[in-house]
This record gives C-alpha cells, structure tokens and sequence, in this order.
C-alpha cells in the first residue's frame, strides 16, 4: 500500500516527460493570443478559466478571425467533449470519493494526466488512495501550463514559429499511445479514430475530435462481440 | 474577446470534465460497456495526432514526403522499442528538425 504522498509523487513523475511537449505549446498559446492582438489578461485568464491547450488556441484563432462568440464559446465545449470519456473510464476508481472532492478533483482532468494516471490505475487497481496519483499528473501539469502560457505572453513574438514546436503535440500523444500498437484489436481502432479524423476534419465547430472517437469505440465493441 | 465568453466557455469545459466523474456510479456501466472504454486512449488520441501530422497550417494534405511524417515515423519506433516518452518526444523533434534545417 503506497502513502498519498507516494502516490502524489509517483504521478508528479510519471507526467514530466510530458513537459517536453507541454511548455513549448504554452508558450505558443501564449504568444498566440499576445500576436492577435488581444488583451494580456484575458489571454492568461483562459488557462486558468478554461485550462485546455487546443480550445483555448482555436477559441482565440475563432475570435480573431471574425467568428460570433457563440460559434467560438460553442467549439470550445465540443473540442472538450472528450473529457466526457475520460470521466467515464475514471468514474470507476473516483467512485468511492465524496461529491465535493470528485468536484475538485475533476478540474484537473486533462489530456496527458488522464493518460498516465489511467495507466497506473489499470496496474494497480487495489491501492486505497489512487486519486492522489491523478492530483499528482494534474497538478503539475496545471502549475506547467500556468508558467509557459505566461512566458508566451511575455516573450510573445520571440517565439519563432519556424521552429515547429507545435509537432510536438502529435509526438506527446504518440508516446502515450506506441505501446498499444503490439495488440492489432487497439491498432484497428487507432486508423479508426485517426481516418476518420482526416475525412471529418472540416465538420463544423472541430466536431471530427468527438466523432472520430464514437466511431473508434464503435469498431471497438464490433471488435470485443468478434473476439468472443 | 470579452469575460463572460471565456466564463461561459470554461464552465462548459469544466462541465465536460465534471460531468461522468460526479454521476456515474459502477452499477450503472455493464461489462461490456467498460470493457469498450478500456480502448478509450486509443479511440480519442490518434485524433489529435493524424492532423497534426497530416495536414499543415491552411488544413490542406501534406506531401507524402514532409518532415512531420518521417519524424513521426522515427518516434514511433524509438517509443516502441524505448517504452520511454521522453526518448519518443525528442527523437521525433530532433529528426524533425533535421530534415528542416538541412
């Protein structure tokens, strides 16, 4: 049985290599919103208000390029759409927490952090005090996107584009990922999701990253009824 | 770009994230449902990735021969056989950034 100290800590490290690809797109956020011309505070207000990486850039990119607020407001909640699957896989180990700390906690639920964190909770399910593993991978992730979106709007168009730092998303998200390409039944979803996103790219308001998903899961259960 | 825009939109966000936490308790999800959303990393990242890799800024299809798709492929088999992020992440940028500048 780990201490919620060890199990915080364990998350804290299991999200660093993260970091790699964390700060750079903060501080591309960052200095987005500075280059746009919008105001400095709203810009850092987002990553503490919305404290999501891709909606915040497409709600400014939306915004800047003459869309209602509307449009903007809705493609920021479709693109988080997401989080709603990862709260049903983490419900399962959340469940036995009071509404309170569930609330709290659930703030902290983003990308690479529920990836980790649910990693570590498929390996060790019985541990009593599993939820600090995932306030761990959050929190640090939370401070990390706190300091690079701010040292975006400062060092606003310092940050040279031709760099290319934005590849660095698609490569954070194929770390998590590689090690599932052993089983074909994951591989099958995984050109499901990603095709699909390809032809649904354009759907309005960034819908192709919840319908790409629906249909992969989709495959998914077609898979488990053909496997039996 | 006003306040009450990007409350609205947080809220929602946190919505999103609140949401299935608070409510769902286990009896509600069967066997078979949860065995589904065991594939959930693998049925939502690669829709961040394809494109990422795939397109380029104006949205339009890369070339079959751009540096994102070779570099992907290089972090694909460093992670595979490394089984380590941080090797993943740098080899892909560091290849990346090979074919850029050179």
């Amino acid at each position: 049985m780990l201490s919620k100290k060890q199990l915080y800590f364990k998350g804290m490290v299991d999200v660093s290599p993260h970091m790699l690809s964390v700060i750079p797109f903060g501080i591309i956020c960052g200095a987005i919103g500075i280059e746009l011309g919008f105001n400095p505070y709203l810009v850092y207000g987002m990553s503490i208000i919305i404290f999501g990486g891709a909606s915040q850039i497409v709600f400014l990119q939306l915004l800047s390029g003459g869309a209602s607020a509307l449009i903007a407001v809705t493609s920021v909640g479709v693109i988080n759409s997401r989080h709603l699957l990862y709260g049903a896989v983490l419900s399962e180990y959340l469940q036995k927490l009071s509404l309170i700390k569930k609330l709290l906690i659930s703030y902290l639920v983003v990308d690479q952090g529920f990836a980790e964190s649910n990693k570590f909770f498929k390996k060790n399910k019985t541990e009593q005090y599993l939820h600090y593993h995932l306030i761990g991978t959050g929190s640090t992730l939370w401070v990390c996107w706190q300091i690079s979106t701010l040292a975006g709007i400062v060092l606003g168009s310092f940050v040279p584009a031709e760099l290319g730092l934005k590849f660095a998303i698609p490569l954070t998200f194929i770390a998590v990922v590689v090690q599932d390409l052993k089983k074909i039944d994951h591989v099958i979803v995984m050109i499901t999701c990603g095709i699909s996103s390809l032809i649904f790219f354009d759907a309005p308001f960034k819908s192709y990253i919840i319908i790409s998903p629906i249909l992969a899961l989709i495959i998914a259960a077609l898979l488990l009824r053909f496997k039996k | 770009m006003s306040w009450t825009s990007i409350i609205i939109a947080g809220v929602l966000t946190y919505l999103t994230r609140m949401t299935m936490v608070a409510l769902v308790r286990r009896e509600m999800l069967g066997d078979k449902l949860k065995e589904v959303l065991t594939y959930v990393p693998s049925a939502v990242f690669p829709a961040i990735i394809f494109p990422a890799v795939f397109f380029n800024d104006s949205g339009t299809f890369v070339e079959i021969s751009d540096p994102k798709i070779f570099a992907s492929i290089i972090a694909i088999v460093v992670g595979y056989f490394s089984r380590n992020v941080i090797a993943t992440i740098s080899s892909g940028l560091i290849s990346y950034w090979i074919i850029l500048f050179f």
